[in-house]
């Protein structure tokens, strides 16, 4: 049973962490999880396990739980190839530690990045296990056998319990990778099963520890004046009302962060106060006069048309075949529509939050971050100490969706803790969590295509316009680049003539990712586009959208004509398997059966993103501007799936999440400042608003396995404009979809 | 000096009358299963009992809060074994989590007058509780379950 995390701590060191998790007697397995090279300074990545004498297996969780499950799944895959029993497994949670390897948990990538190597550390000590066994027993090794916690050898009917054997096989060294037998995927006992999560019984019973839970004893309480305007500087500031306020303590200021933005603290003015609601109360009364500076022009209606224009005009090629403009000049058919999708919030349920104590040169901090490596590189620049010296203890975080990546909060925390002598809390209020988040960049596409007498596409033009994410490295970056690859230079239609393009916009506030990220727009322009030339062919949209795939074939975008395109061999992009969720998505939706009536209609929308191919068909009711989601069908392929009740659970949440995106999210600026401060401003789905049911169809796949948390998402808005479309003839080329059916 | 009593137990408070109960729950009770979500009733992320009826923490002064019977996600009950807090588990309702103490003490106030809630009751008792992971259909099926409706 996996204790709750207790961030009610103080004074840990790391050696005091590692003496809590293991103790003495514990067999701790650093199973090597890449092949070692014998170049100096080589990163070695591994992972921990223990078991201790008494028989408990201790698995550590080195990436951060946000509602996606890798705090269940990822132990359950080192679980099943040590054959551990589940009941007897506790799961740890790691700090940051570059010796885990990667921790930055976004990307989709945690099952992806790890399977391979969390076997192998499961495997590794079952072998070690299975070799103890063998030399008390006197036999040979490949007779034992890891059993459910136990060591068997079925010859002589006798057994061994972990337990017993962890103190020999702790003197044996560690065999090498390729002496170790990796389970058949038909003798899994936990991969591929429904296990509920170790945070369960916590989280219902109020027990669980998120950031804002943490508590350090003598603790002070933060609340921070932030610069309104991304590069605004502070002129003047009078606290003495502020000081006024019963309970706050001291008012300190932090140095405004300069550009390069990255994951810095923004910097402000403090109100430090003996609890979270005071140092609010004497926030309100600072008096505060900034500099606002170059950013305060910017106008989030001007900044869209600008970039609808822009979207108009050659861009930055990353993509071509063929020639467009020769197809386009024989002055056949051609369609072309622009699109546009708006800024947007995180908006996770848990605002950003942390407590810090610096103490004799060090840090230690609780938090809720995606991302504890960053935490310690981004605090030990900010506070001025080596990376070492700082302790990040990971929290349960409530929701991130990409937010708790960025650590600038922690660094706020850690800093005012320096100052003031103190353990300080941090809790940003709604407001400030969306006024400086860093923000889903607004999106402008522009699409174009020559048809042909069936109207099928024989030249196809796409061009997006966003700013960027660089723009954290750079502030004066304007191009796409990485993002590019999420939903737009592979694009999967075998157009003899095709070109993809990308156009400049300058980022005005801090551009971040959030829950797949690019490829929320970009799906957005593409499905819809799609939707426009079916319905301009008259044809069967499923029917339609298969032939637009073509026959199925394995893609290789570097033979048509992606710039510097390279894939990953082990996840080729394989049309087959996005046929195949098209047709199961239709298929369980009733496509083929449910005619549209006036006001109610089906939509489709397909996408590959995180390496996972995702079909969703959503149902639409449209009565007087009104929209109702009776039902959402999603086909899921990707690959092998560890807890399939998570993998649901991960898409009927980003059903809801795409209703956010498309019927409500919008995040605008005016003189340089967020306009939404909170929920009524800046509203997402409710029960009443979100798909009343959505069914999750998992395909399954021996294949590699893939993404899970984000590739739910960005079908989901095109599904929905399209149903819309096809039960009011009403196109929706702009999102938020909000008023536009009034 | 403002008496109150919190899970049946006797509680009292010599600060800002002003100051919301969350905060007093949170910073000086540690009772940390009530959540901050937003500060303006919208999120319901903080919702507790005053005298048996849901509330939002958040908007709840001191001063009101005074002489009155506080449950918290603590005191729903004794060995977190509520027929919700069940089904919850039955049902696997929780992603991150956060807002799920809001969300079943909504609940648990919502089944005491509607015992047996129809779709549309549903809705209209839990729709001021964003859940921003998307539990909505598995909180749902849980309620029915709690319940004993049909899902």
């Amino acid at each position: 049973m996996t204790p709750a995390i207790s961030p009610v701590v103080s004074n840990v060191s790391r050696r005091g962490f590692l003496g809590q998790i293991f103790s003495a007697g514990a067999l701790v397995i650093a199973a090597p999880l890449v092949p070692k090279t014998k170049a100096a300074g080589t990163w070695q990545p591994s992972v921990y396990l223990g078991i201790e004498p008494d028989g408990t297996v201790k698995i550590v969780a080195h990436r951060s739980e946000m509602g996606t499950g890798c705090r269940t799944g990822l132990p359950m895959i080192v679980a099943d190839e040590l054959e551990a029993d589940w009941a007897r497994v506790q799961v740890i949670q790691a700090l940051g530690d570059a010796k885990y390897g990667d921790q930055n948990t976004d990307g989709s990538c945690s099952v992806r990045n790890f399977y391979d190597k969390l076997r192998l550390a499961g495997a590794t000590a079952r072998t070690m296990l299975e070799n103890a066994a063998a030399s008390k027993w006197g036999v040979p090794a490949e007779e034992c056998h890891g059993q459910n916690h136990f060591v068997v050898h079925a010859k002589t009917n006798r057994k061994l319990a972990y337990g017993e054997l962890a103190a020999l096989a702790a003197t044996a060294k560690a065999p090498d990778a390729s002496a170790i037998r990796l389970k058949n995927p038909d003798q899994f006992r936990y991969i591929g099963k429904d296990i509920p999560i170790v945070d369960l019984k916590p989280i219902v019973t109020g027990k669980a520890a998120f950031g804002i839970d943490a508590r350090m004893p003598g603790m002070v309480y933060a609340a921070i004046e932030r610069p309104p305007v991304m590069g605004a500087t502070l002129k003047t500031c009078d606290d003495a009302d502020a000081k006024q306020v019963k309970g706050v303590q001291q008012i300190v200021t932090l140095d405004l962060a300069k550009p390069p933005y990255g994951f810095k603290p923004l910097g402000g003015a403090a109100v430090i106060a003996n609890n979270s609601w005071t140092a609010l109360q004497g926030r309100k009364k600072l008096k505060v006069e900034w500099d606002l500076g170059e950013h305060a022009a910017y106008d989030s209606a001007a900044y869209k048309q600008a970039m609808l224009d822009t979207a108009r005009q050659p861009g930055r090629v990353a993509r071509e075949t063929g020639n467009v403009d020769t197809e386009f000049a024989k002055g056949g058919k051609t369609m072309e529509a622009s699109y546009y999708t708006p800024m947007l919030a995180h908006a996770a349920m848990e605002p950003l939050a942390a407590v810090a104590e610096f103490k004799d040169g060090k840090v230690v901090t609780w938090t809720c971050t995606q991302n504890p490596q960053a935490v310690q590189d981004t605090v030990a620049r900010a506070v001025g100490i080596k990376k070492e010296d700082v302790t990040c203890h990971v929290t349960l975080l409530g929701g991130g969706f990409g937010r708790k990546s960025k650590p600038d909060y922690v660094a706020e925390a850690a800093l005012l803790s320096k100052q003031v002598g103190k353990p300080v809390k941090i809790v940003w209020s709604r407001e400030d969590d969306i006024h400086f988040d860093y923000f889903h960049s607004p999106a402008a596409l522009y699409m174009k295509a020559a048809v042909d007498d069936k109207g099928h596409p024989t030249a196809w033009l796409q061009r997006s316009v966003f700013p960027p994410i660089a723009m954290q490295g750079n502030p004066n970056e304007q191009y796409g680049g990485f993002q590019l690859s999420m939903g737009w230079t592979d694009i999967p239609y075998p157009i003899p003539n095709l070109r993809v393009e990308n156009g400049p916009a300058k980022a005005h506030v801090r551009i971040g990712w959030l829950r797949s990220v690019s490829n929320i727009y970009h799906a957005f322009g593409v499905q819809t586009f799609t939707d426009e030339l079916e319905v301009a062919a008259g044809r069967d949209r499923v029917e339609y959208l298969l032939k637009l795939i073509g026959e199925p074939r394995v893609i290789d975008f570097s033979k048509e004509g992606m710039k510097g395109g390279r894939g990953d061999p082990k996840y080729p992009f394989d049309t087959a398997r996005l046929r195949n969720v098209i047709e199961i998505a239709a298929q369980n939706s009733g496509w083929a059966n449910k005619k549209a009536a006036p006001g109610r209609a089906l939509g489709i929308a397909a996408h590959r993103s995180f390496l996972t191919y995702v079909a969703a068909v959503a149902e639409v009711e449209v009565h007087g501007g009104e929209i109702r989601i009776p039902r959402v069908d999603i086909a899921v392929d990707a690959g092998r799936v560890i807890n399939p009740d998570r993998v649901k659970s991960q898409f009927e949440g980003a059903a809801v999440f795409g209703t956010s995106v498309a019927l409500m999210g919008e995040i605008t600026a005016k003189g340089g400042r967020i306009q939404q401060s909170n929920f009524d401003g800046y509203p997402v789905a409710r029960m009443n608003e979100a798909p009343f049911e959505t069914h999750v169809h998992i395909v399954t796949n021996d294949a590699a396995p893939a993404g899970v948390g984000e590739p739910g998402v960005p079908p989901i808005a095109p599904a929905i404009c399209n149903a819309i479309f096809a039960a009011t003839g009403k196109r929706i080329r702009e999102l938020p979809i909000k008023g536009q059916l009034s | 000096m403002i008496q109150l009593t919190i899970n049946g137990k006797p509680a009292h408070f010599d600060g800002d009358p002003d100051m919301p109960l969350l905060w007093y729950l949170r910073d000086e009770l540690a009772l940390t299963g009530t959540k901050f979500g937003c500060g303006e009733g919208l999120c319901g992320a903080c919702t507790v009992h005053i005298n048996g009826a849901a509330a939002r923490s958040c908007l709840t002064p001191m001063r009101v809060a005074a002489g009155k019977r506080i449950t918290t996600i603590e005191g729903l009950s004794a060995a977190g074994d509520h027929p919700l807090q069940k089904a919850w588990e039955a049902c696997n309702v929780p992603q991150c989590g956060y807002c799920q103490s809001g969300q079943i003490m909504q609940a648990a106030a919502m089944l005491k007058s509607k015992p047996h809630p129809t779709d549309h009751d549903i809705d209209s008792n839990m729709q001021g509780n964003i859940c921003r992971c998307g539990t909505y259909q598995r909180i749902r099926q849980a309620i029915k379950m709690a319940a004993g409706v049909e899902a």
